[in-house]
């Protein structure tokens, strides 16, 4: 069963208390968790896909204007407490495997070493096979 | 000048003949990943060899030989890089540390297609895995192509064949056939795993479809090897009939663009009669036998959908027995959901709709899409067209499914369209 876990990361404080802010040594400890992680989930056969994403000050969003050509505005995120900062697709043998990836995902090490127990948002891909109708 | 190329039946000898190469020098040589390439090897040798020099007369003996050889060379490179011999003598019974002997062969009763299915589909491993591990090691496709059918990264799926075959071997469970009490066991996994295989593949419109209908084809292909090794096993006939009763229905069963058409409404002259009457024939010598399976009953269900010319000659009283001893075999609540359909056919959609009152406490259903969409089914049957349409919409909001979401959306707006125009 295919899940997409997305990490949501608080809006605010993003400048003032994000990654940005902390020791380098902190940083350093989250961004080789997070790639070990996804190591792991590699090994064990249950990686489809992963990416962090931009900050939300270069988030655009896009509408299609006048004979469909993209119309451009800022991003939603100044006033959304909450935006995505990466996902990972995991193909793994039920829910309860999914609910325990983003947990391990949830506790990525933050500053001093804390668990950031950030909100990993579960949710299952249609990838089902249809039953006989 | 062109080099000469196997054609179809050389192809398909090959691809015959490789779990069987593979499981006699697994057998001999216990040593899973190490075979794959010896066996990879002598593949490749038969199929650059015999376009010249044509298909040796014991074209298993050869391709066991080249790839035994190829093992025993293998084996002794990494000796001499690691100088384990002592540790390697020790471990190794003295009438194996010779290599074999050029008329190294094995009985016809030995079936090793069999014993490697047992194998790959290992109580220790995972579906998925055993799935995996089964498509690669008995089913011969690549590792590309298993990771395309199952839309995962190749990385990710040569992961998980690896991790399979290292559990199998730190199970310690040697490669022969199991014994008589783990045998049926050990059988049912492999049907299991084989079933689940087909459903992956069975008229799914998600990932490429070509792919997908593959490891339909796939399963068929090594269920009709099991069945061709254990022609007397009913439940074995009774699976490949199943498949292929269904699987007589893939042209019918979608429209033009992967939407999912019913069973009522399927172009029956669509279906595949020739599938048709190969499983209806399966299926009658499976259950004459007497030892009656589930999958020997789900046949005969399908085998009963099949017979019907239109819907509306149905037999349903027929499925609604069959139900009733699949319902009293299996105490799985989607068989009670099929079940209650057949009573709503047979004696009226109330009859049928009492029954799932009695699923809505089963905490196997409780939220689940099917038993909304069943009720739909019902509900609509019996007149109530807005009780019908909430369910359908209840029942697209749970599904996993994208053509099956799509198949109930379109219902509930058809039948609320109705109600509103009417």
């Amino acid at each position: 069963m295919k899940y997409m876990l997305m990490m949501h990361a608080p809006r605010a404080g993003w400048t003032n208390a994000g990654i940005g802010t902390w020791p380098p040594g902190d940083i350093k400890a989250h961004i080789n968790f997070m790639m070990g992680f996804n190591k792991e989930l590699q090994e064990a056969g249950e990686l489809v896909g992963a990416e962090g994403l931009a900050g939300p000050e270069a988030a655009l969003v896009v509408r299609a204007g006048k004979n469909g050509a993209p119309e451009v505005t800022d991003g939603p995120f100044a006033e959304a407490k909450e935006f995505l900062a990466g996902y990972w697709i995991v193909d793994c043998e039920n829910q309860e495997r999914a609910y325990a990836i983003a947990a391990r995902v949830s506790a990525a090490p933050g500053k001093g070493g804390v668990p950031l127990n950030m909100p990993i948002e579960v949710r299952e891909v249609m990838s089902a096979p249809p039953v006989e109708l | 000048m062109t080099a000469a190329c196997l054609d179809a039946n050389g192809v398909n000898l090959l691809r015959e003949l490789a779990p069987q190469v593979l499981g006699a020098v697994i057998r001999r040589f216990r040593d899973f990943s190490t075979a794959e390439d010896a066996v990879q090897e002598a593949l490749l040798a038969a199929a650059l060899q015999w376009p010249k020099d044509g298909v040796p007369d014991n074209p298993r003996g050869w391709l066991i030989q080249v790839a035994a050889r190829r093992m025993t060379d293998h084996l002794r490179t990494e000796l001499a890089r690691r100088r384990r011999e002592a540790v390697v003598l020790l471990q190794t019974p003295p009438d194996e540390q010779m290599a074999p002997p050029p008329d190294f062969e094995i009985g016809a009763d030995h079936d090793d297609t069999l014993i490697l299915l047992f194998m790959c589909c290992h109580p220790a491993l995972t579906r998925p895995s055993a799935i995996a591990l089964t498509l690669r090691a008995v089913g011969g496709l690549t590792t590309a192509e298993i990771a395309n059918a199952f839309l995962v990264p190749e990385t990710t799926m040569a992961q998980r064949i690896s991790r399979a075959k290292q559990r199998i071997k730190s199970s310690g469970v040697p490669f022969r056939m199991p014994s008589d009490d783990e045998r049926a066991e050990r059988l049912d996994a492999v049907l299991h795993v084989l079933y689940l295989l087909f459903n992956e593949g069975y008229a799914s419109s998600v990932g490429p479809a070509l792919q997908r209908s593959d490891l339909s084809n796939e399963a068929i292909r090594l269920a009709r090897a099991v069945h061709n090794v254990l022609p007397n096993d009913a439940e074995v006939t009774g699976l490949l009939a199943l498949m292929l009763l269904t699987d007589a229905r893939r042209a019918a069963r979608t429209g033009p663009n992967s939407e999912l058409i019913p069973l009522t409404e399927q172009d029956r002259t669509l279906w595949d009669q020739r599938a048709i009457s190969e499983g209806v024939g399966l299926v009658t010598s499976a259950l004459s036998r007497g030892a009656v399976g589930t999958y020997q009953l789900q046949a005969a269900i399908a085998a009963v959908h099949d017979e019907a010319a239109r819907a509306e000659e149905t037999d349903w009283p027929q499925i609604l027995a069959l139900y009733g001893l699949l319902k009293r075999m299996s105490d799985n609540p989607m068989v009670t959901l099929n079940h209650a359909i057949a009573v709503a056919m047979v004696n009226g959609p109330p009859a049928g709709l009492s029954l799932l009152e009695a699923l809505d406490a089963d905490e196997r259903l409780a939220g689940h899409h099917r038993l909304d969409a069943v009720r739909a089914h019902l509900l609509e049957m019996a007149g109530d067209h807005e009780g019908a349409v909430a369910g359908y919409l209840r029942a697209a909001a749970r599904t996993t499914s994208i053509p099956e979401r799509n198949y109930l959306t379109t219902k509930a707006a058809r039948l609320a369209n109705d109600g509103r125009s009417g």
